[in-house]
């Protein structure tokens, strides 16, 4: 082969595949655009003002096609599939409770992650902004307000390889002390003190008392819950292979995601008794990867992926006691807070 | 090795660096590599900068676990690039075997646009890293053949300067698409399809099928050889200056603290704000990509010997600053400038002077050796850091990898000093 023809062929190579790459972005494009025009048959979603301390509203981030799409939205907590009222605020997870709200966002680029907490006032106001060390998973509030936590993906920790740690922060929003890290809080696991330098922290879940929370540890690839307390920085372990622990109205049970198969990423359901440790596994027979809302001491809320909808939600219920069949909540949604 | 008769423009003719010189001393097989690394690169770092967060908010998983599984995926390299080295050897096609390599990977990209669960994820990744581990020997054994010996340090300089561009474009192409298209994680992996199809038609295309002989390389090239079998490789353990390169890479790389901790100590030590740590590893690659060629050539001017030792010099030094200066602005700056000319300075200068010792029918499987053997002690140290960060805390146990690397370190000086064999390595 003489190097003209080597060439020719390069050039005739470079200019198919240059055509098929920007075919694959061109496509992405359009879909993006597509996903910011409202579909015939959505829901109906219209811009408003909301507030974080009128109760009996379920917020969620709005995943339906239309200009709202990503956007914090709100329904009347008896009518899920009402006008939805949207509000100017992006995020890739929300949770909020009595007039504190925390939006986790993700705005990736080229130079910067651009990954932050904002905590929001009652209406939506950025009262202070957090960077974030990665991708946005977990949010949550104290019931009244005070606590707010949040747990994030730092990738990047090695160079070029598929290796994840979370790390995991609680804010006092009264006192405007930030905990930016749980691993430094002490550990009792087993009855032992612990340290491992592959301690990671997710999913807070916060009791009543503006003290005690839930979590997740993951260590030596074991997962446990651990009950901590924010005053004494300490946490001490409960029970293990509970994921995303979130805690029921009434202080007694914790729903939580069950790893099915060690080393698999297949989750089920399931609520524990905090005084008896008994385990009930809840009618919801899909893999749940989510950290569960309770909806009232018999229902919790969820989120599934829209089935052949890649990047989409809907949200999901099924009752707390282990019966019943889920029930589509609402299409089109992520990140259900109810505010009671 | 000193030639003594050559055709190729004396060396000392002109002051190294211009464009021209380095033309003139890389040969057209090492640009055609450089190039297939570079296009590659871009195709494999755009997905690596993007997969968590395909993971987390395109596929809505949780990737924890992964971290396993890599370590796994890295024992499964290095015995691959075993595997591969000695293919390249005993075929005598380095070419094909490096080739699979690269289509091995470019592979995984399409096939990653209709993965949506973790399972298949991370069998395509095994399927990626078995492509890595199989053409990296092939690739560096053929850098070495077609660059004479007095020239191989800033081949591989050159290369690996190529490279760790590649690298650094991965990403910025990735974001850039992104931006075009809000979740437009399928495009990335469309147009990483694409890109890795290029690099694998330019090593068909440009990549020579047998090793020519450089100008001015000795003529050992020519003479048929039998076929290389096990035992015959095996034999490469006998020669004494590779035991002595292996063994010291194997010394040097169980003090070698992987990247991951030297920026989380970065990080513990000033403080630098969480959002801008995803940035580190770029510090790390642009000192690396600036100083690759020169050290390269600098390696092939004083001794490769003395660069491969100031580079580890350099890396205690990043040791040194991080466990006592102060903390100051510029701290980070110096420790990630002083951690790529580490690279800069041992990650090509150590192949070439593998080249030198290994005769050239195994010098695929005496290159993966070394390779192996270097990244199973990486993974060792890995392990040992952190258990020793979990029971003493960070800063004894990086002034006890630092005690160790200066004994490394003056222990390999000592093993590596030349001998008067030709053998040597300068």
């Amino acid at each position: 082969m003489t190097s003209r023809t080597r060439l020719l062929i390069l050039a005739v190579a470079v200019v198919l595949l240059a055509g098929l790459g920007t075919g694959f972005v061109l496509h992405a494009a359009d879909r993006a655009d597509r996903r910011t025009r409202p579909r015939a048959g959505g829901p109906p979603v219209v811009a408003g003002t909301v507030s974080l301390d009128r109760p009996g509203q379920l917020f969620f981030v709005d995943m339906a096609p239309g200009p709202y799409v990503d956007h914090v939205v709100s329904v009347p907590a008896d009518d899920p599939g009402g006008t939805r009222t949207a509000t100017p605020l992006k995020c890739e997870r929300f949770f909020a409770a009595a007039g504190t709200g925390v939006c986790l966002q993700s705005d990736q680029n080229v130079f910067t992650t651009g990954n932050r907490a904002l905590i929001l006032d009652a209406s939506l106001h950025t009262v202070r902004t957090v960077p974030l060390a990665g991708i946005p998973s977990r949010a949550r509030v104290s019931a009244d307000g005070r606590f707010a936590a949040w747990t994030v993906f730092v990738g990047g920790e090695s160079y070029g390889a598929a290796f994840f740690s979370t790390r995991t922060s609680i804010l006092d929003t009264r006192t405007g002390t930030l905990i930016p890290n749980l691993e430094t809080f002490a550990i009792t696991l087993n009855g032992q003190q612990y340290h491992a330098a592959d301690d990671n922290f997710w999913g807070v879940t916060f009791a009543a008392d503006d003290d005690t929370f839930y979590a997740t540890l993951g260590t030596a690839g074991h997962t446990y819950l651990m009950r901590g307390s924010i005053s004494r920085r300490s946490v001490t372990s409960l029970t293990e292979n509970v994921e995303c622990p979130s805690l029921s109205p009434d202080g007694t049970r914790i729903v939580f995601k069950r790893r099915v198969l060690a080393g698999s990423s297949l989750w089920h359901l399931t609520v524990i008794d905090l005084r008896t440790l008994k385990e009930t596994p809840l009618a919801e027979h899909r893999s749940v990867d989510d950290q569960a809302e309770w909806l009232n001491n018999s229902t919790v809320a969820y989120a599934l992926p829209t089935p052949g909808d890649i990047g989409s939600d809907d949200l999901w219920s099924v009752p707390a006691d282990g019966g019943g069949t889920p029930q589509l909540l609402l299409p089109g949604a992520s990140s259900p807070a109810l505010l009671p | 090795m000193y030639l003594a008769d050559r055709a190729a423009p004396a060396e000392g003719a002109a002051p190294s660096g211009g464009p021209r010189q380095l033309a003139r001393a890389v040969s057209s097989t090492v640009l055609a590599l450089g190039a297939v690394s570079l296009i590659t690169d871009v195709s494999s770092e755009m997905v690596t900068a993007v997969l968590p967060l395909y993971l987390v908010t395109g596929l809505g998983l949780s990737p924890l676990g992964f971290g396993v599984l890599d370590g796994l995926y890295n024992g499964v390299a290095g015995l691959v690039q075993l595997v591969g080295g000695h293919l390249a050897d005993r075929g005598r096609n380095h070419k094909l075997v490096a080739g699979l390599g690269y289509g091995f990977s470019a592979l995984c990209r399409p096939l990653l646009l209709i993965a949506h669960t973790l399972t298949p994820l991370g069998a395509i990744l095994a399927l990626d890293r078995t492509g890595k581990g199989l053409r990296t020997s092939p690739r560096d054994a053929l850098i070495s053949l077609s660059s004479a010996p007095e020239h191989r340090g800033r081949a591989f300089g050159v290369h690996r300067a190529m490279d760790t561009a590649g690298a650094a474009l991965g990403p910025i192409t990735a974001f850039l698409i992104l931006r075009q298209a809000a979740n437009g994680y399928d495009a990335i992996f469309g147009v990483s399809g694409c890109i890795a199809a290029l690099g694998v038609l330019v090593l068909i295309l440009f990549v020579p099928g047998r090793p020519r002989a450089a100008a001015g390389a000795p003529a050992e090239a020519a003479p048929a050889r039998k076929r290389v079998d096990l035992r015959e490789a095996a034999t490469l353990l006998k020669l004494p200056r590779l035991r002595a390169l292996a063994g010291c890479s194997m010394l040097l790389g169980l003090t070698t603290i992987s990247d991951a901790f030297v920026y989380l100590l970065l990080q513990h030590r000033t403080g630098i704000s969480d959002e801008w740590f995803p940035l580190l590893p770029l510090g790390t690659a642009t000192g690396f990509l600036l100083l690759a060629v020169p050290l390269g050539a600098l390696a092939d001017r004083i001794g490769r010997r003395t660069v491969f030792l100031a580079g580890h010099g350099a890396l205690l030094l990043g040791y040194g600053l991080l466990l006592w200066a102060p903390a100051g602005p510029a701290l980070p700056f110096l420790v990630l400038a002083l951690h790529g000319t580490f690279y800069a300075a041992t990650d090509g200068v150590l192949p070439a002077a593998v080249a030198d010792v290994v005769p050239e029918a195994l010098r695929g499987t005496g290159l993966a050796l070394v390779g192996t053997g270097q990244a199973l002690a990486r993974f060792l140290c890995s392990l040992a850091f952190g258990a020793a960060w979990t029971a003493w805390g960070d800063g004894p146990a990086l002034t006890a990898s630092a005690v160790g690397l200066l004994c490394c370190a003056v222990t390999a000086g000592v093993v590596l000093r030349p001998t008067r064999t030709p053998q040597g390595d300068q």
